[in-house]
Order: structure tokens, then C-alpha cells, then sequence
């Protein structure tokens, strides 16, 4: 393999723009503001970013599989809320951890069955299952905030901190990633959600059930939102009801910006992660910067279109570059 | 004489007020190339649609090796090695080629307690097929997308030649394609028929599948016009019989 042919590969790697954008904005906020990459600043970025990513990734999975869930966000706000009750009422915290995450595998199971049999585009499905969610969890709470307070075994394992910099959130999801990067890649369930993404007629010709392989995705979905929304309570002490609002939308432009594509079939989870990364670099940049925060949503609609913009035109390159050898 | 591999005997089927086939019979031996030919709407497509599992038929009866079946799904005829390479391939685009050729029937090893992709026992498997079939494709790591047509018949026919398949049923499988790829295709065929796999072949171009089909089929509004041996007919009979009212 020559240097060209490593330049090509690397050109028709999906995460090129992303990374390029990602270092380009890193260099901005430095130049204006060179706190910006004070150890301090880092760390807090290395400490918010895993638990929004831990759900991008089950998002990235869901998409690569053809569909959406928008209910992500409500689920990231509900699944703490329904732990806390049970802590308040003096459960054992990992035994409400552990029926908290069966109920968040039922959520994922209910939406994508109901999406499955019946053929509703999960956008549908899942807006309904956003509201629905939510709407619980304002229930429950009547709109305030509750304590978080789980044992400090629990805390230490999600949210403590093992050495300057890292936090065992990032690691959680650094694992996550892996696993799934690792299915992806070098399991046949990989081989099928690319496949039922890509074109789903003809898995279900080669015998893979669909249906099976969608439910199974938006199980791993609410569960990896749910298990985000715990981490995120457990490093705050306290579950909101209007937690991840918006995050459902945050997640698919960490995923789109990371290369995964709208319509199935194509994305990674190491884009997605770097997508996840962008979006909380120029959150966090902007407010060292001292620019309002406003500018925030403004910023990652300019960065998606950017970076899709990107990704096409230079696979496009690479792809001619390869036809012309 | 063995009994046919497949025997579709006094085929009826109705869509509404239309009678599409009117009790055909079809038969396709061991290793045998069959061409069937005919015109827009004479049923080659409903034919293939009731041996493919699609549809059942609504009068007559299908033998596989000598054995009534029935064909609840495309799955039943798959079970069986009757695969249906239909004119829209299905294959997934952004998928490489070796991820394709073993979809849904991956190899795999063991990873300690793990069951992975076999990844080098596929590409070796695909080189080797691809070798067979007289083809030289770079790479088995290049998505199906960026194959030309024929490559991408290729990738279906290799799957077929991989799995056994018995009897393979191509949907027009030379449309669309340049005179060098259509070429290259029936050359595959040809392999195919000598590793033992039988090979449905419908197509509108008369010319492609004469010089290398067994036998030839002709269908006209719904009825079983001809069935030759190809060394009993001629190209101009056959033609003159597809469009004959």
C-alpha cells in the first residue's frame, strides 16, 4: 500500500470532516480565549461530555439501523426520576438501578415493537414516546426538581474521579464505545444492522429478521439514554424533570456531524463521539469566550451543515481519486 | 432418467379477471441452463414469482427432486437451494463485498468465549469464488456500490455458487449491462452449470441466452409456446414465436 493509497483511505474515512471542523473550532476558542485549554477547562469538558455521548451512541446504533428515537431526551430525564422515587422510598441503589434499567429496556422494546408491527415511521413512534415521557415524568414530580441521592459505591463507580482529568464517566463510555465499535465491526449482529440500514429488503432475503434486529436497537437505545440520565443525576445530586430537553436533537447532529447518514445503512461510532465532543466544545467555548449563549444552537446548525457538506464532497474526491488509478 | 430437480406441473394463476398463466408446464433438470423467453406480460415473471415462494399458485402443483412442496415464503424456497437473483440485486450497497456474499450466513471463529467474523476466512473464501468464476475484483473490502453492474451480479452469483445453491433463477440478469460485462456474465453461468447448479435464465434478449442455454422455454400470453432443446431450433423460430399472436 502506497502513501497514496493510505491518503485515499484515509480521505474516505467518514470521521475526516468532523475531526478537521473539531480542531479547526479547538483552535479558535484557544487563539480568542487560551484558557479555553486551561487544565481546568479541559477536565470540565472530559467530565460533561460522556454522559450526553454514552446517548449519541446508542442513537448512532439506532440510525446505522434505519431508524430514529426521539424520545431519548425524555428517557434521559424519566429514568432518574423514577430511580430517585425508589431511592426516596429507601431501595437498595443498585437493586433501583437495575429496575430502572429493565423499565428503560421496556421503553426501547414498547417503541420499537409498536414502530415494527405496525410500520409507523419511529419518528412518529418515538415523538410520541418523547412526550409521553416527559409528560410522566412532570407528572410525578409536578415540575420540581428531586434529591439524587444514591449509596456512595454507586456514585464513586459512575461519577468518581480516578485521576486528574479522568473521571470513570469517560471510561464508562470509552467502554461502551468499544463494545459497540467492536459489534460493528467484527460481530454478524454488525453485519445485520448495516445490512437492515442499508437496504432492508435484502437482508430479509438473505433470511435476518428486521424486525428483530430494529428491537433489539431500540432496547440499547433507551437503555444507553437511561443509564446517561443516571450519570448525569448522580454527578448533579439531584434529577430534574426537564433533563436532556433538546438532547434527542443534540444526539442526532453529534451523529450526522460524525458521517452517520439520515437515511441507514452508514455511520461510526467514533464520529458520533467526536460529533459529541464539537457540540460540547463550542457550548463550552462560547461561554469562555464570554460570547451569550445563545449563539450556541445557532453555531451547531452552521457546524451540521458544514460537516455533512464535508464528508460529501470529500468522498467524492477520494472516490475519484481511486477510479482514476 | 432421474427425475427433473424442479417439475411445475399445469400451473394456473388468476389476478383478478386476468388469467396470467394458464396451466403451465415447466421442468428444469440437473444441471441445466434453461432459458425462458417471451414478451411483456406473457407470465415469465408470475412463472418465476410461484417457484420463488412469492405466490402461490392458484391451480397445479410444484415437484422438487421428484417431492410435492409448497412454498408458504421466499424462505421455504430458499431452505430448499432455489435462490431468485431479482432484477433489483439484492445486495446492500454500502456493505463490502465479502460482508455481503455472507450475509446472514457469516463465518465466524471463536474469540475466547465470543463467536467473531472469520474476517480473513471470508476474503479467502471470496478470492477463491471469484477465482472459479474467472474474476479479478481488487478487493473484497470495496462496497458493493462502487462495483460496476456485472461486478455486482458477480457478488450474487458467487453467494449462489457458495451455499450450494441448486437452482438458480437469474431475472434478466444481462439488462442494463455493456456487451463485455453481459459477456462476462454468461460466462459465469457457465460456471455455475459446471459446478453442478442449474440455472433459470429469463431474459428479452435472444441473443444472450441462446449460445449458452440447454434448453429453451417460450411463454406467449400466459401459455407454454415452445420448449426446445436448443439444437432443434433456431433463433429466428424462437423469435418468431415470442411475438406471434
Amino acid at each position: 500500500m502506497g502513501l497514496r493509497e493510505v491518503g485515499i483511505n484515509i480521505l474516505q474515512k467518514k470521521e475526516i470532516s468532523v475531526t478537521l471542523i473539531l480542531l479547526a473550532t479547538v483552535l479558535t476558542f484557544y487563539s480568542i480565549q487560551p484558557k479555553f485549554l486551561s487544565p481546568l477547562n479541559v477536565e470540565v469538558l472530559l467530565k460533561i461530555t460522556p454522559e450526553l455521548g454514552i446517548v449519541a451512541l446508542g442513537v448512532t446504533m439506532l440510525m446505522i439501523g434505519g431508524e430514529f428515537d426521539l424520545s431519548v431526551g425524555s428517557v434521559f430525564g424519566f429514568a432518574p426520576l423514577v430511580m430517585s422515587v425508589m431511592l426516596q422510598d429507601g431501595m437498595n441503589t443498585w437493586l433501583a438501578f437495575l429496575i430502572v434499567m429493565i423499565i428503560c429496556l421496556i421503553i426501547g422494546a414498547t417503541q420499537g415493537l409498536i414502530t415494527v408491527k405496525t410500520g409507523i415511521p419511529s419518528f412518529i413512534t418515538t415523538l410520541g414516546g418523547m412526550l409521553i415521557w416527559r409528560g410522566l415524568a412532570l407528572v410525578i414530580t409536578g415540575g420540581h426538581p428531586m434529591y439524587f441521592t444514591p449509596s456512595e459505591d454507586f456514585a464513586l463507580i459512575f461519577t468518581g474521579k480516578i485521576c486528574p482529568f479522568i473521571y470513570s464517566q469517560l471510561i464508562i463510555f470509552l467502554a461502551i464505545l468499544i463494545i459497540l465499535q467492536f459489534i460493528l465491526e467484527r460481530h454478524r449482529f454488525g453485519n445485520w444492522v448495516y445490512a437492515v440500514g442499508g437496504k432492508r429488503e435484502a437482508a430479509e432475503a438473505m433470511g435476518i429478521s428486521a424486525g428483530r434486529v430494529k428491537i433489539i436497537l431500540f432496547m440499547l437505545c433507551s437503555l444507553l439514554a437511561g443509564l446517561g440520565g443516571i450519570i448525569q443525576s448522580t454527578r448533579m445530586s439531584q434529577a430534574m424533570p426537564n433533563q436532556g430537553t433538546g438532547l434527542e436533537f443534540d444526539a442526532i447532529a453529534a451523529a450526522v456531524i460524525g458521517g452517520t447518514s439520515l437515511f441507514g445503512g452508514v455511520g461510526t461510532l467514533i464520529g458520533t463521539m467526536l460529533g459529541e465532543f464539537l457540540s460540547r466544545v463550542i457550548e463550552n467555548g462560547l461561554i469562555i469566550i464570554r460570547a451569550p449563549s445563545y449563539y450556541f444552537r445557532l453555531y451547531i446548525g452552521i457546524v451540521i451543515i458544514l460537516a455533512v457538506i464535508g464528508n460529501l464532497y470529500i468522498q467524492r474526491r477520494a472516490v475519484k481519486l481511486r477510479v482514476r488509478e | 432418467m432421474p427425475a427433473p430437480l424442479v417439475e411445475m406441473i399445469n400451473i394456473h394463476k388468476w389476478f383478478g379477471s386476468i388469467h396470467a398463466l394458464k396451466g403451465v408446464d415447466f421442468r428444469v433438470n440437473n444441471g441445466e441452463i434453461v432459458g425462458l423467453v417471451g414478451d411483456n406480460g406473457a407470465g415469465k415473471s408470475t412463472l418465476i414469482k410461484i417457484l420463488s415462494g412469492l405466490y402461490p399458485p392458484d391451480e397445479g402443483k410444484i415437484l422438487f427432486e421428484g417431492k410435492e412442496v409448497r412454498f408458504r415464503s421466499p424462505k421455504d424456497a430458499i431452505r430448499l437451494g432455489i435462490e431468485t437473483v431479482h432484477q433489483d440485486l439484492m445486495v446492500v450497497p454500502y456493505l463490502n463485498v465479502y460482508r455481503n456474499i455472507f450475509l446472514g450466513r457469516e463465518l465466524e471463529k471463536k474469540l475466547g468465549p465470543l463467536k467473531v467474523l472469520d474476517i480473513e476466512r471470508m476474503k479467502g473464501e471470496v478470492r477463491k469464488l471469484f477465482y472459479d468464476l474467472g474474476l479479478e475484483v481488487a478487493s473484497s473490502d470495496v462496497p458493493v456500490q462502487a462495483l460496476s453492474g456485472g461486478q455486482r451480479q458477480a457478488v450474487v452469483i458467487a453467494r449462489a455458487m457458495y451455499f450450494k445453491t441448486k437452482l438458480l433463477i437469474l431475472d434478466e440478469p444481462t439488462n442494463n449491462l455493456s456487451i463485455r460485462e453481459a459477456r462476462r456474465v454468461l460466462d459465469m453461468i457457465l460456471a455455475l452449470k459446471k459446478a453442478g447448479i442449474s440455472c433459470i435464465f429469463i431474459t428479452h434478449n435472444l441473443h444472450h441466452v441462446y449460445p449458452i442455454a440447454d434448453r429453451i422455454v417460450v411463454l406467449n400470453r400466459g401459455v407454454k409456446v415452445a420448449d426446445f432443446r436448443k439444437d432443434e431450433t433456431t433463433i429466428d423460430e424462437i423469435e418468431r414465436l415470442i411475438v406471434s399472436a
